[in-house]
């Protein structure tokens, strides 16, 4: 097997990353707030969220390019905090791939070897090991401004695991390039992940390539983590309207809970009864929201009753927009185009609805 | 990123601030000197003059008839300003919109004079300028002026009709406009920030030049700088305060349009630099 | 039936009327650039008297002349020297900071207010009942004040002065044109304060920091009011410019003071084909990032 996958599978990597308390601020802006959380060995953790969620901040600590106002991070019960980049040797793919554009690829790559002080033959050889994993070897000699953009960013990995760091940090690296070379580049990063089993920490504001890659995901809001879990979990159960909202649950309108079953319960929505999943502790008469996917909401014969706003193609279905007569929005799905205007019932399909206690009510 | 706390380290950034410090200090006690010689009676090897007065202000006022200089430099800068603002923003947005053979040539050519010192084209340009009669002339001195003034004003305009969308302007054209109206109505309000700063650029820049205006200049057409090198030249004749006073007029007047000027730009754009083309 | 009308087809190579645009510019460039460099350039080779290199051959023959080139170049070179060497720490120093706007104003002032104002100061501030002298009495670095006017340390000061702010703006927007991310890169890879320096950014700003040289080189080179003024314009700072002006306008030679303007750029040619042809040595690219 590839040695650098041996090299990495074996010591440093056996580390635990464990961050305790992260907290950072900008003069009165909090862009963490107490994040705690503990990545074990190997394991592959996305953190997720929309911008200014405090994701890049939390990498850029951890990397030690920015200080923290509060907390620790320790890696192998050490204290690593107090320490410059330089010294923690993590391994960093950045988003705008920042190789050295007077260098040449086979120099990028090498240059964290070059730090450690690993020279020639082995130096070499560990630079085309890496290399190969991302198969790069006939562009060796090119430099930076001569490859492609998805060329440049496998360049930016090999760099980075080349020399064999106990964590590998990724901030949003496919988030420049076009959407069929980030389907690719998102299988490759898995399966260098799967060979040479680093712990990886990946940073993404884009929910299905968190699904697809991570072994947990780490969705944050405001500098605070919201839910942590697999992604089954978060994609089937997410803990509150926002992390649904952000996890594809578009449609999310208010109600009233008249009925509860065990975990199960019925909210009334304009007129409408309406059967859901709790994932909050409710009660009759509470004011709730229900959060439905828009694949999972049907134009039926029953349900809630909404005039369509608009429709759209996706090929394999019709999608639309429609709107109950106070005003709130939901998105469904239908197999035919339904006219503007049309008066329609919606109906989640069973068990995909879940309810949230509405806290602004 | 986390600094380096290392003693040597340390010790580096001390000795760098302190030789930022040091220069700076200089360079206003420099300015600070002339201000205070042209308030002093007298100063002879003190730390500040023996006395305080503003009579020196009003003598040179009328040995150097800085009156009538005042006068010759406005009209000369402003009339340099103009020329150069309506060639240099014709030409900038020719050469920002269109791609044609031998536009690198052309950019060159505009980029020369910025490059090579103003003396080395100087010597000739004035000769040719008195061969036509034009020595000593208002017309001369503005002449000899805009030679650098206009590829100042092409370099920094060019970026900013660049940021204008060229679409904008497609727009304009499919709702009718035609190319008065286009260019009154679209491109001139969106130009003014940019033509703003470049002309107030070139303004503070004329008032300062000196080698050319010197060469050219005659006794009635002489620029503020120019008369103040006369009299420093001469310095035996009349007394330094004197100088200094004329000297501080000439600061004043720079430095208010400079202050104008930085109002729009970035302290930077003064120097302008020749950009580098992206990649060779 | 024939091609598409002459008009079109200019307008495909990129001629049309917005491209005549340039022409009010271009003849104002060709009349009073162009044209006085050649005129300069003939006006040389047809001395007073002689033969067409009359000119050369008496400004090579006169060591009162070409003794300029030297004490020009004495002039120019050491101090655009030392303005990069100070410049580039200070600069780098500068990107870091915050409020960089203040400190760029201040430098802006020499620059602005030129350097016959400069050497008038310094005049006054060098002199020997100048405070600079006075400082270093009073401190007790000297016990006699030193002569810094009327020589050449005079117009040394004055090109310093105006000198080094230009070499710290531009090399200041060179260091601000690198990515930053790279310099972050070079830190997880390992790479310390001053192996970030030596291996990642030196190599980027060598293009900058040559084209940096050859503008203040250029600039100092062409020293005049300041060698005049401040100077021993006989004797030690009798610049190159300074005899260029001399022949033509007050020996009214103009055929001698073209043909030493032209030596004098030619000097000039020289030293910046050197240090351009130095640096392609080095990395020769854009800077800004590896992003198209």
């Amino acid at each position: 097997m590839n040695s650098v996958a041996n090299a990495v599978a074996s010591t440093r990597s056996n580390a635990r990353l464990e961050l305790d308390g992260l907290s950072r601020s900008f003069g009165a802006y909090n862009a963490l707030d107490g994040v705690d959380l503990a990545v074990e060995p190997g394991e592959f953790v996305a953190l997720l969220g929309p911008s200014g969620c405090g994701k890049s901040t939390a990498l850029n600590c951890i990397a030690g390019l920015l200080a923290l106002s509060g907390g620790e991070i320790r890696l192998g019960g050490n204290r690593i905090d107090q320490l410059e980049p330089e010294k923690r040797g993590f391994g960093m793919v950045f988003q705008s791939y920042a190789l050295f554009p007077h260098m040449s690829v086979r120099k990028n790559v090498g240059f964290g070897l070059a730090m450690q002080g690993v020279k020639g033959a082995e130096a070499d050889r560990r630079v085309n090991e890496a290399l190969a994993l991302v198969r790069l070897e006939s562009q060796a000699e090119k430099l930076p401004g001569q490859l492609s953009g998805g060329q440049q960013q496998r360049v930016a990995i090999a760099r980075a695991i080349v020399i064999r760091p106990p964590v590998v940090l990724m901030d949003e690296p496919l988030s420049n390039l076009d959407a069929k070379l980030r389907l690719e580049m998102r299988a490759e990063i898995r399966g260098i992940h799967d060979q040479i089993g680093s712990t990886t920490i990946y940073v993404t504001h884009d929910q299905d390539e968190a699904l697809s890659l991570a072994d947990r995901i780490v969705v944050m809001s405001q500098g605070h983590i919201a839910q942590i879990g697999s992604p089954q979990d978060l994609y089937q159960r997410p803990i509150n309207v926002d992390v649904a909202d952000f996890m594809g649950f578009r449609t999310r309108v208010p109600g009233r809970i008249v009925a509860v079953f065990g975990d199960e319960a019925e909210i009334d929505v304009a007129g409408a009864r309406i059967a859901g999943t709790m994932r909050t502790p409710l009660k009759a008469g509470d004011s709730a929201i229900l959060s439905v996917r828009p694949e999972d909401l049907i134009a039926a014969e029953e349900g809630i009753a909404a005039t369509v706003a608009s429709m759209e193609y996706r090929g394999r279905a019709f999608f639309g927009l429609a709107r109950t007569a106070d005003g709130s929005e939901l998105y469904f799905r239908a197999d035919e185009a339904l006219p503007r205007g049309a008066s329609t019932r919606l109906k989640p399909l069973a068990q995909r609805a879940l309810l949230f206690k509405d806290a602004t009510r | 990123m986390i600094r380096d706390q290392g003693l040597i380290s340390k010790i580096w950034r001390f000795a760098i601030w302190a030789l930022a410090t040091l220069f700076v200090l200089n360079l206003l006690a420099v300015i600070a000197a002339v201000v205070v010689n042209s308030f002093a009676t007298r100063w002879l090897g003190t730390w500040l003059p023996a006395g305080w007065t503003t009579k020196w202000y009003f003598s040179a006022w009328k040995e150097f008839q800085l009156s009538s200089v005042v006068l010759v430099t406005f009209e000369i800068v402003f009339t340099v300003v103009i020329i150069s603002g309506i060639l240099g923003v014709t030409t900038a947005y020719a050469l920002a919109r269109r791609d044609f053979v031998g536009k690198r040539l052309v950019v060159l050519l505009f980029l020369l004079p910025l490059l090579i010192p103003p003396l080395t084209y100087g010597i000739p340009l004035a000769t040719v300028l008195y061969q036509l009669g034009l020595g000593g002339t208002f017309w001369g001195v503005v002449l000899i002026n805009v030679v650098p003034s206009l590829p100042f004003v092409v370099l920094v305009m060019i970026p900013f009709i660049e940021q204008i969308d060229p679409r904008i302007e497609a727009a304009a054209r499919v709702f009718g406009a035609g190319t008065t109206s286009l260019f009154l109505r679209i491109l001139l309000p969106l130009l003014l920030p940019g033509m703003l700063a470049a002309l107030l650029l070139v303004l503070v820049r004329t008032i300062a030049m000196f080698e050319l205006t010197f060469l050219i200049a005659g006794p009635t057409t002489q620029t503020l700088v120019v008369s103040l090198y006369y009299a420093v030249f001469a310095s035996g004749v009349r007394a330094g305060q004197s100088i200094d006073a004329m000297a501080v007029v000439y600061m004043v007047t720079t430095l208010f349009w400079l202050v104008i000027a930085l109002q729009f730009v970035n302290p930077t754009q003064i120097v302008a630099r020749a950009k580098q083309p992206a990649a060779h | 039936m024939s091609g598409p009308p002459l008009r079109t087809r200019l307008a495909a190579r990129g001629l049309d009327g917005t491209t005549m645009l340039i022409l009010p510019g271009l003849i104002f460039m060709i009349a009073l650039f162009v044209y006085p460099f050649f005129y300069g350039l003939v006006d040389s080779l047809t001395p007073k008297e002689g033969g067409w290199y009359a000119n050369y051959a008496k400004f090579f023959g006169d060591p009162f002349l070409y003794d300029t080139i030297g004490a020009t170049l004495w002039l120019a070179l050491p101090v655009t020297i030392i303005n990069l060497a100070f410049a580039v720490p200070v600069a780098f120093r500068v990107r870091l900071m915050n409020r960089q706007r203040l400190l760029t104003t201040i430098l802006v002032l020499p620059i602005t207010l030129g350097t016959v104002f400069v050497a008038d100061g310094l005049l006054t501030f060098l002199g020997p009942r100048g405070w600079f002298n006075h400082t270093l009495l009073a401190i007790g670095i000297l016990d006699n004040p030193i002569k810094l006017t009327n020589n050449y340390w005079g117009v040394f000061a004055s090109l310093l002065i105006t000198g080094f702010p230009f070499a710290f703006l531009l090399t200041l927007s060179y260091i601000s044109g690198i990515d930053p991310a790279i310099e972050q890169a070079a830190a997880t890879l390992g790479a310390g304060p001053r192996q970030r320096f030596s291996r990642v950014f030196l190599p980027l700003l060598v293009p900058g920091l040559a084209v940096t040289f050859c503008l203040a080189f250029v600039q100092a080179f062409a020293v005049f009011p300041s060698a005049v003024l401040l100077g021993a314009p006989a004797g030690p700072t009798r610049v190159i410019s300074i005899a260029a002006y001399q022949a033509a306008f007050e020996q009214y030679d103009h055929s001698l003071g073209s043909a030493i303007a032209l030596i004098m750029g030619g000097v000039e040619l020289v030293v910046v084909l050197a240090v351009l042809g130095g640096r392609s040595f080095f990395y020769r690219g854009p800077a800004g990032g590896t992003k198209g």
